[in-house]
């Protein structure tokens, strides 16, 4: 899309046209040349520079996968597929099993997402689009401090404030109402699933809320004007114009988040009880693949013990794989739905 | 549908939009408030230019892991921003091809790594050659955490720039890297910043990965090609330790950091208030 | 919001140039064990005024980290709580020695209405709480350990460690030695099977899930309970007595081993003495027998003989057991087999 110089050509001088040399105006067109090739280096270099750094982050997680691999080889040999499918965690017997933290890791996101999700969108819908303006500043500021806080403190605060509130109010709130489903039945000790995803979802709002935020304040003035010069109430202003313009953007909010409750490690492992098992009810203790080995990895003695830690590392990054993978398919199922028609 | 019903959906959602916020901030206030009444007794001018103290004596300070924390961040932007910025620019101006979409599945993948894996990473890529810890294992550690959040939150500004800003941009004679430059960047300022003040708040806050890199130190470090203390390591060891003045102290250095952590002031459409000092 | 920028940034390169006190010390760097980790903070804070030429930098990542650490000799030395093993040993580039420095208590801590303090405690009990076959508190062998208490008709909650660590280790060494099932079934290891129960991280976390729910039971070091003012139970030793975890009944326990080996690698649960708490542990310094930096060597010795003469002084004080005499004359005479690179002996330099 650039305009190119004119070139001065051998018919131009030679004056074919009709015209001689002397009466056609010599346009000096050397240093519009010169630009040229320099505009050509520069975006070649720029070009040089984006793919260097966008194939360096790609080498990066290429080389994290390589050295988990290498360095899990042994676990990988001895256990073998069973290794995804088996409820067993006993270091002393050197008998190992995932299942249960796949489950723990993929069960807490989901319950965070689904908690977080609303929260964060509807926060970012409200400033952008309900809040006075003065508002917005301060109470975006605040959001963003949400995301400064270590996982430490989080951990802390859970265990000494959340988990006897979830105890004493919370559970006997959902057993009451729904516990005609399995989620929400069995013995609550404040610890366990629901918690960790109630502090996960905490975790990750901030990063929804300030992304998606963003997202919605570039949505053009005219699409927003266009809505209520057709009759529309603000809501529906919302839903018509800037909830589809920013929906790629928000969907990208939604994956940072979920990136982040996937790999939280300190908070979680604080509030979930850390028991290696599956339980249908959300009020049981679980573990997360991120959680054990943190909790473990320090004190693994044996060799095959911080093999078979590192390659539930490996695992946790496949999970993500998958999860993005699903995701992705998702967005396209939902960008077809709503385009099509 | 009548107007009228319109018209309570609309206050619904207004009513909605409210309560979202509000549940948001709760917890925000709740531990906030935790961490002052625990810590506010901690704070005060030795706090900030001491050593840490043995247990047992009361005192000390947190000098060397706030300093040991800033500068674990600054080598982490020097990894993590360059190559974040310019992998956002990539995904954005290439993003929809198949090369595109692997270096944008690779950015989720990535932000997906727990902590503490990439932690063993830089172990093992930098703390078992140099036969040691120190600040650049966990300063690239760090690094790589900020990485995929500067990367995609780019991506995601600069694809909200208009195309008419670009194209006018284009038609002007500028050079294409010049306008990705100076216009479009330049545009999506504010929104840049937003990911790095995310991406910054995210590995200050880190715990695990520099336990086995940067190791911690009690005191000042002797030069970057050795142990460093930072401010999450210390206050997990506190906290984590039996004794209450640690704990105060522990505290006390998380309501100072979160502070620290405001005071970098994002530029851009949306200025935020200055938040209090100390 | 400038001169902000200006302050951090100024911050960074002065700490980067590497502003602080004089680098006219050697720094000495240490990992391992957390239970310990209060009580060497202290004694490397003393030792400056003792010798001003050495720092010592000890981050406490747990026994087995420290094991690692020292393996691959990314540190001058480790601490640990559970001894090292064989293989753990072979896998070293040379001979590691094992120095004891410190004892301490694993107690059980509980949360029960109603029972404040002087809950006691068999081995036998405690052995079927956390294999789950004591599930309620009124249990008839907890009642009849208790006759003048009144417990409640509850259920037990059981409280362990989640993460790897040498508290774990003492207690399922004590357990797998009274308790023939647990030691069939579980096993001894800084991490295990649990059959029961919730995970805490850290001794803080266990002792913060045990104070935050109602009828629950942990174990945690002497040191966690007090300051938290928890309860703690006293259990019946070995012979027979019941005992309260305290600062003597562990010294107690120490003493009474009769066979110490040359290594120094000892379990002190369930030990014979009459006084003798029987869930107490041992704690080392792992140090290279054939130091690879003369000079770090020096300092490294020179540390280790004052931390068992005048460094023992100041045990009681973080309440923590100092050594048996006998035990520490013994381990200042086995730092005389630390050497230099060319095969000199360090100590006394």
């Amino acid at each position: 899309m650039t305009l190119d110089a004119p070139q001065p050509t051998m018919s131009n001088a030679a004056g074919v046209d009709g015209r001689d040399a002397a009466s056609t105006p010599w346009v000096n067109v050397a240093p519009l040349m010169s630009t040229r090739r320099r505009r050509n280096v520069g975006d070649a270099v720029f070009r040089a520079l984006t793919t260097g750094a966008a194939w360096s982050l790609v080498g990066v997680v290429v080389a994290i996968v390589a050295v988990l691999a290498w360095e899990c080889a042994g676990a990988m040999r001895t256990f073998g597929w069973s290794f995804l499918t088996v409820q067993k965690w006993d270091p002393v017997a050197n008998e190992y099993g995932a299942l249960p933290f796949i489950y723990g890791t993929l069960v807490s996101s989901l319950l965070a997402l689904l908690q977080a999700v609303p929260l964060g969108i509807g926060t970012a819908l409200f400033l952008s689009e309900m809040a006075p303006s003065w508002l917005r500043a301060p109470v975006a500021f605040l959001v963003e401090l949400l995301a400064a806080i270590p996982s430490v403190v989080y951990g802390l605060w859970g265990i000494f404030v959340l988990v006897p509130w979830v105890r004493g109010w919370v559970t006997p709130w959902l057993a009451d109402t729904l516990g005609f489903l399995p989620f929400f039945q069995g013995p609550s000790y404040g610890v366990g699933m629901l918690t960790a995803s109630m502090i996960l979802a905490v975790m990750i709002v901030p990063y929804i809320t300030s992304v998606a935020l963003e997202v919605f304040r570039t949505v053009p003035v005219a699409q927003r004007e266009a809505a209520l010069a057709l009759g529309a109430t603000r809501w529906e202003m919302i839903r018509m114009a800037v909830l589809p313009y920013g929906r790629v953007g928000v969907v990208g909010a939604i994956m940072l988040g979920l990136g982040r409750a996937l790999g939280e490690t300190m908070a979680v492992t604080m509030v979930i009880g850390n028991r290696p098992e599956i339980s249908a009810s959300f009020f049981a203790p679980a573990s997360t693949m991120a959680s054990v080995i943190a909790n473990e990895f320090s004190e693994a003695a044996s060799d095959l013990y911080v093999q078979v830690l590192v390659e539930i590392g490996l695992v946790l990054l496949v999970v993500t794989m998958l999860v993005n993978i699903l995701a992705r398919l998702l967005v396209w199922r939902v960008g077809d739905a709503a385009a099509g028609h | 549908m009548t107007l009228r019903t319109r018209r309570h959906v609309d206050r619904l959602f207004t009513l909605l939009g409210v309560v979202c916020t509000i549940a948001l901030l709760v917890p925000l206030a709740l531990i906030f408030g935790y961490l002052v009444a625990r810590g506010v007794t901690a704070l005060n001018f030795e706090f900030f230019t001491q050593l840490p103290k043995p247990v047992g004596e009361v005192g000390g300070g947190m000098a060397n892991a706030i300093v040991g924390s800033a500068i674990l961040v600054a080598l982490a932007c020097v990894i993590g921003l360059p190559i974040g910025i310019l992998t956002g620019v990539y995904l954005a101006e290439r993003g929809r091809t198949a090369a595109g979409s692997t270096v944008r599945f690779c950015a989720d993948v990535l932000n997906g790594v727990p902590s503490i894996v990439i932690g063993i990473f830089a172990y093992t890529l930098v703390v078992l050659p140099m036969r040691g810890f120190s600040a650049y294992a966990g300063g690239i550690a760090l690094g790589v955490i900020m990485l995929p959040v500067v990367a995609r939150t780019t991506e995601e500004m600069i694809r909200l720039v208009p195309t008419s800003l670009r194209e006018a941009s284009l038609a002007l004679g500028v050079p294409t890297w010049r306008t990705t430059i100076s216009v479009v960047l330049r545009t999506a300022r504010g929104g840049i910043l937003t990911g790095i003040m995310l991406s910054i708040a995210r590995v200050a806050g880190e715990t695990a990965p520099l336990i086995f890199t940067a190791f911690g130190n009690q005191y000042w470090h002797g030069g970057l090609r050795g142990p460093i203390s930072s401010l999450p390591v210390q206050i997990y060891t506190y906290a984590i330790s039996p004794f209450d003045d640690w704990h105060r102290q522990a505290w006390g250095r998380r309501a100072r950091a979160d502070d620290a952590d405001r005071g970098h002031q994002p530029v851009g459409p949306t200025p935020h208030a200055r938040p209090a000092r100390g | 919001m400038r001169s902000i920028q200006r302050l951090l940034g100024f911050l960074v390169v002065a700490g980067a140039l590497g502003a602080g006190p004089a680098h006219a010390q050697l720094q000495l760097n240490g990992a391992g064990a957390t239970f310990p980790y209060p009580m060497y903070s202290k004694w490397f804070s003393l030792y400056t005024s003792v010798d001003p030429t050495a720092r010592f930098n000890y981050q406490s990542i747990g026994s087995g980290g420290g094991i690692k650490q020292i393996t691959e000799q990314t540190v001058d030395f480790g601490a640990t709580d559970g001894p090292m093993t064989n293989e753990q040993l072979a896998a070293a580039r040379g001979p590691i020695m094992h120095v004891p420095t410190v004892m301490g208590a694993v107690v059980l801590t509980y949360n029960v209405e109603g029972v404040k303090t002087g809950l006691k405690l068999t081995p036998e009990i405690v052995a079927d709480v956390f294999l789950g076959r004591i599930v309620k508190w009124n249990d008839a062998a907890i009642a009849k350990a208790n006759p003048d208490v009144q417990l409640p008709a509850r259920d037990i909650i059981v409280v362990h460690r989640s993460d790897g660590s040498g508290t774990s280790y003492i207690f399922t060494d004590y357990l797998s030695k009274v308790s023939q099932t647990w030691s069939d079934k579980v096993g001894r290891g800084t991490a295990v099977s649990w059959p029961v129960g919730l995970g805490g991280k850290g001794n803080e976390g266990v002792t913060g899930l045990v104070k935050q729910t109602p009828f629950s039971i942990g174990y945690v070091e002497l040191i966690y309970a007090r300051s938290n003012q928890l309860p703690y139970a006293s259990v019946v030793n070995k012979a027979g007595k019941d005992v309260t975890p305290s600062l003597e009944s562990v010294t107690a326990a120490a003493a009474s081993v009769t066979d110490m080996p040359e290594d120094f690698r000892v379990s002190i649960t369930n030990a014979p003495g009459e006084d003798a708490y029987p869930i107490a542990g041992m704690t080392w310094l792992l140090v290279y027998q054939k130091q690879s930096d003369a000079e770090k060597g020096k300092k490294l010795v020179k540390f280790l003989d004052w931390m068992l003469t005048d460094g023992q002084k100041v045990v009681p004080d973080l309440h923590y057991a100092p050594l048996p005499p006998a035990v520490a004359t013994k381990a200042r005479a086995s730092l005389a087999k630390i050497t230099a690179p060319d095969g000199t002996a360090l100590l006394g330099k």
